[in-house]
């Protein structure tokens, strides 16, 4: 399973991929690479993060034709959308790429992220809430190994609000499930 | 459980980078002296936190003259020493190589490649340097190198390297590409009592009876330290096996530079380490190293799907050169195709052994490493031919 | 009596490799007066020859690493400095001494020099200036005098020399002084003073090259050398670095710095002790 995510530096994009390598390949008992891009500026720049998952061993780290595309920008979104298998799945959050293109053939799914990061009053965890639906639209990772990944991969002080945002993200995708 | 400071037992997910520098630190080294360069800056970074946790010394020196000459000292103050850096400052390092080497001084090079010539792409991975690794400083030596193709090879051949440079006593090199130093994979970490470290040959006689460079059967000196009370003295100039310099004795010269060559050729079947996936029948091989060779795996694989008979040789052993295998395997096949991230380095190598059995050479360069369709394009003509 | 027999006589014989001797030094050099006033402090002193670490770079000065009978290292050219930071670093229980040229310390391994001494690295320097690059045949060096002649200055040198021990102080060693190879005893005092100091410590030694660099200069014989080095020589301790620029007429020479300063390996320690703490505690 090959996996995209793309925004901007400082969203947390590349550790977003970690915490779905280390809950696949550290937690889960999946092989998992994750490699990063990201243009000479650490903030606010172009950055991506891709993630195999599989079962196998990994020979090619590289993603060409990701199956699940993240897109928290609209840069990384017209970027890279096109890459994306037929009926791929695409998670956007709207409010980050309001222009979006129609006729794709993919399953949508638009999660408002940051929307929600903001209601729990930092904005910073919009990726895990991104996370969260993740999860629940994919089904490809545990809930308790990518609890344990997030545990691992946040600071202890920001712990309690990372796990509620990925609850939160959790649910909302559990919704777009339903309708 | 248990949790060692100088060995994290347990299941990880880490960069290439910070891989190396657990497995230097799980090998014993506890001394680093570097620079900071992309991308072997994490690689400094990792033991600038960790070396004090271990009782280890870190230090950021000047440049990377400055950074080798350091972990030679080191390494004569009795410590396992380490340097990380990529092209710019590895060619700032020859000079110092070439003492390492004459010197018999144990040390790790750690060469995370990247674009070049020059100051090229800093942030690309490349594999440009394999023929500077050899042949970089002046002079005839020999050098042993290894290239990871994974990051729990990060860790296990940076312990490898510590290994063969202490057996040895000569300096030795990973030679990782910059996708791989900068990769994000599983690393699994033994305990420490499954991690077989090797130490330093030491004399066993007086020091009124010690000859610091006379060497034992395996050609190799033993090694006493500065301040074990020895007075060993160590020049970079032709010396005798007193370690006194003797610059006009061509006996002396011949003898000590042919040493130094056969100490690692003599004992290269000892050194090389190869990774071969279904050569039993291949009409066509592949011959690659380091994150190429990833590459290569899947495109012998779809090559198989394909109906060719396709197989893989994996050098784990970049230098000394694997001249005998890929002899043997150029008798038993029809071609053999080389991918590099480079302009056609190792493929010199492949062409001179395989005298008359064609090379394909799948040049690649700017950071991107080959994919499996084009190496599989490769196969499949070579196949035809 | 054979020279070497004639030379075990001697009471420092034992702190010197004898059976590498006679030295490469022409006669009259001062690269052997310096040898006789080291191993005259480490006698003194009473060192541990045992922990006693010599390291020399290239040149005709590099070549004493290889006469004191204790573990030495002759290393690369310009890089005695990075290479003994190594050493002191990886076991702290080493004393280590540097002896070099003026071209070793200060061109080729001007960097390394500044560095260390930033750095405040527990080591001693001496340095032999003579002038020029007296190994490679007399080639203009980073001390050159302005207006000299060096086989690469024919028409006479326009480069101005550095000042070593401003540039010393100004990088940050604790101990800093200059003597002339004929100031033997003050010499061979400053050296153990400097060998007992904890620090980054330098000794500028002006040493005669009669071979190449006085001759090409019409300095006369090695002893005119010296005398001429002695008479214009003025002792002045204290004396701000900065205005002891050696000239035709002048050469300043005495302790300009003798400061105390925490070293590397101190606040390493300390640095060390405190994560250790840290680690144990939780
Ligand atoms: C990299 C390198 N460049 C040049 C040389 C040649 N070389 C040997 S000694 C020397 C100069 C030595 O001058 P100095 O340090 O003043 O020592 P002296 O001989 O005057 O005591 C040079 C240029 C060398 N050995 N290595
Ligand atoms: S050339 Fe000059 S410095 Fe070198 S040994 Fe002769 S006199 Fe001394
Ligand atoms: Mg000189």
């Amino acid at each position: 399973m090959e996996i995209r995510i793309g925004g901007f530096g400082g969203q947390g994009i590349i550790r977003t991929g970690l915490i779905l390598a280390t809950a696949s390949c550290v937690y889960g008992d999946k092989n998992a690479i994750q490699t990063a891009s990201y243009g000479p500026e650490s903030r606010g720049g172009r950055c991506r993060s891709e993630v195999i998952i599989s079962d196998e061993d990994i020979d090619f780290p590289k993603v060409e034709h990701p199956d699940i595309l993240v897109a928290m920008s609209e840069e990384a979104y017209l970027q890279y959308v096109d890459d994306l298998k037929e009926n791929g799945i695409l998670i956007v959050d709207p409010d980050l790429v309001p222009n979006q293109r129609e006729n794709l053939e993919v399953r949508m799914y638009e999660v408002p992220a940051t929307k929600i990061a903001e209601g729990l009053g930092k904005k910073i965890v919009a990726n895990v809430v991104m996370i969260g639906a993740f999860a629940a639209i994919t089904n490809l990772l545990g809930v308790e190994d990518l609890k344990e990944s997030i545990r691992r991969n946040v600071p202890k002080a920001f712990m309690k609000l990372n796990l509620t945002a990925f609850e939160k993200g959790y649910e909302y995708g559990k919704s777009l499930l339903k309708s | 459980m248990t949790v060692h400071r100088e060995v994290l037992t347990g299941k990880h997910l880490m960069q290439g980078d910070v891989a190396c520098a657990e497995g230097a630190i799980a090998a014993g080294c506890r001394f680093f002296a570097g620079y900071p360069i992309t991308p072997a800056t994490e690689i400094a970074e990792r033991m600038a936190r960790r070396m004090i946790e271990v009782d280890g010394m870190f230090v950021q020196m000047e440049d990377e003259l400055a950074s080798m000459a350091a972990i030679i000292g080191a390494s004569w103050a009795g410590a396992k020493a380490m340097t990380a850096t990529s092209g710019p400052g590895f060619s700032l390092m020859q000079e110092n190589i070439g003492l390492a080497v004459m010197t018999e001084t144990p040390c790790v090079v750690v060469n995370i490649m990247r674009g070049a010539p020059s100051t090229g792409q800093p942030t690309e991975g490349a594999q440009q340097d394999v023929m500077q690794s050899k042949w970089g400083s002046h002079g005839d030596y020999e050098i042993i190198a290894l290239a990871p193709a994974s990051v729990q090879e990060m860790f296990d051949l940076t312990i490898e390297c510590f290994n063969f440079a202490e057996t040895y006593r000569a300096p030795t090199f990973l030679l990782a590409d910059g996708f791989t130093g900068h990769l994000w994979e599983r690393v699994v970490i033994p305990p420490p009592e499954e991690i077989k470290t090797v130490e330093r040959k030491k004399p066993v006689v007086p020091p009124d009876k010690y000859l610091p460079f006379k060497p034992d059967e395996d050609l190799v000196p033993p090694m006493a330290c500065f301040g074990e009370g020895y007075s060993v003295h160590v020049t970079g100039l032709t010396h005798d096996e007193l370690g006194y310099p003797k610059t006009t004795d061509p006996k002396i010269q011949r003898e000590l530079v042919n040493r130094l060559c056969q100490k690692i050729r003599k004992n290269s079947d000892r050194i090389i380490r190869t990774y071969e996936f279904m050569l039993e029948d291949a009409e066509v091989a592949v011959v690659a190293y380091g994150i190429p060779s990833r590459s290569s795996l899947s495109a012998v694989k779809m090559a198989r799907k394909a109906g060719i008979k396709a197989g893989l040789l994996r050098l784990i052993t970049v230098w000394p050169f694997p001249e005998k295998k890929v002899e043997e395997l150029s008798n038993n096949v029809k071609a053999i195709v080389v991918p590099e991230m480079n302009c056609g380095q190792v493929v010199r190598e492949v062409e001179r052994v395989a005298k008359e059995t064609p090379v394909h050479f799948l040049s690649k360069i700017g950071g991107e490493p080959h994919s499996p369709s084009e190496i599989f394009e490769v196969i499949r003509r070579a196949a035809k031919t | 009596m054979t020279v070497i027999q004639e030379f075990e006589k001697h009471p420092l014989a034992k702190y010197l490799r004898l059976e590498r001797f006679p030295h490469i030094w022409c006669e009259g050099c001062g690269d052997g007066i310096i040898l006789n006033c080291f191993v005259k402090a480490l006698d003194d002193l009473g060192v541990n020859m045992d922990k006693l670490v010599v390291v020399s770079g290239i040149g005709c000065m590099g070549r004493v690493a290889g006469y004191i009978k204790c573990d030495s290292f002759h290393t690369t050219h310009g890089r005695p400095i990075a290479l003994a930071t190594g050493i002191k670093l990886a076991n702290p229980k080493l004393t280590i001494a540097v002896i070099s040229g003026d071209g070793d310390l200060f061109a080729i391994g001007g960097n390394h020099f500044i560095h260390a001494a930033r750095r405040n690295v527990d080591m001693t320097v001496i340095c032999s200036n003579n002038f020029n690059y007296g190994m490679t045949g007399g080639q203009v060096g980073p001390t050159t005098p302005l207006n000299s002649y060096t086989t690469t200055t024919p028409y006479g040198n326009i480069e101005h020399p550095f000042n070593l021990v401003h540039l010393t102080a100004a990088a940050g060693a604790v101990y800093v002084a200059r003597w002339t190879a004929l100031h033997v005893k003050r010499l061979t005092e400053s050296i153990k003073k400097a060998l007992q100091k904890k620090g980054f410590k330098f000794i500028e030694v002006i040493s005669p090259c009669p071979e190449i660099y006085g001759r090409r200069n019409k300095l006369g014989k090695s002893i005119d050398i010296m005398k001429r080095y002695r008479q214009i020589s003025e002792i002045r301790h204290g004396y701000d670095p900065a205005k002891a620029e050696i000239t035709r007429e002048k050469i300043i020479v005495g302790e300009f710095i003798d400061i105390e300063k925490p070293t590397y390996g101190e606040l390493l320690q300390k640095q060390f002790l405190k994560i250790q703490k840290k680690m144990i505690g939780g």
